[in-house]
């Protein structure tokens, strides 16, 4: 089943990139957003994938629409023009991925990891809010960065 | 460590791989500002993926959830702000040609 998933998945993300709409593409992105979603849920990450879902599925998208439509779209005959030339780029691709997968799985298993785990933390509060507390200071400063960032960015001129 | 999940971490990592190819080839190919921003979304998710199978192979998988948390914070707070700056640069330019972006040139 997961191998199935990580297809689709795959094949989500190849669309993303190959379709010639912006908006398709956005599209695309979110499916690959879900598909991972379902993945972490059947790895047992089910808070990831809940801020996966609503965050980067969700939110990602509708500022990728956002932004799109906010920007203008080219005409028709540009777009055709734009088309062509973006096949005799993009039509590598999926032979790329494709080579590289059977590439990749050719490859002999080499894995000898041994993990090192004094004590394993089971609850995902307790790593953020006791393990990881520095991470928590991290991220509020990213956002208020962000916050700030786009703040300047999309300021009207005096 | 059991071989499933040897096996596992494997054919996720050799999946991760592959998401990060299509993700880096765009950003190579493509000319279109918003659409290298959907192929650095793509490298982000390749990590989200090899983080989640790592934390899942090895047992910790509350570790794996906080630093995916983080990673999507960051992830959402780098694309709201590049988005911004690509609708500045649409703004200026009225292109989001990557070619056409000539201003800061030499």
């Amino acid at each position: 089943m997961n191998i199935f998933i990580l297809i689709v998945l795959i094949a989500a993300a190849l669309w993303t990139m190959m379709t010639r709409s912006l908006l398709r593409s956005a599209i695309g992105l979110a499916l690959t957003s879900a598909l991972l979603t379902v993945l972490m849920f059947r790895f047992q990450a089910p808070l990831a994938a809940v801020f996966e879902l609503s965050v980067c599925a969700g939110l990602i998208s509708v500022l990728f629409i956002a932004t799109i439509s906010l920007t203008q779209p080219l005409s028709k005959q540009e777009a055709l023009e734009y088309m062509k030339e973006r096949i005799s780029r993009f039509w590598y691709l999926p032979v790329i991925v494709v080579l590289a997968g059977i590439a990749l799985s050719l490859l002999p298993m080499k894995l000898e990891l041994t993990m090192p785990s004094p004590e394993i933390e089971k609850d995902v509060r307790m790593v953020l809010w006791n393990l990881r507390q520095f991470d928590i200071f991290g991220q509020i400063i990213v956002i208020l960065a962000g916050v700030f960032g786009v703040v300047i960015l999309l300021k009207e001129r005096q | 460590m059991p071989n499933e999940m040897l096996q596992l971490f494997w054919t996720c990592g050799i999946f991760a791989v592959l998401i990060f190819i299509i993700g880096f080839y765009c950003l190579l190919a493509t000319y279109n500002l918003i659409r290298a921003l959907i192929g650095v979304e793509l490298l982000i998710k390749a990590v989200t993926l090899l983080i989640v199978v790592a934390g899942f192979v090895s047992g910790h998988m509350a570790l794996a959830q906080a630093l995916v948390i983080t990673l999507i914070v960051i992830e959402v707070v780098v694309m709201t702000v590049a988005a911004g700056v690509i609708l500045n640069v649409y703004m200026h330019n009225k292109s989001l040609d990557v070619r056409e972006l000539r201003n800061l040139k030499g």
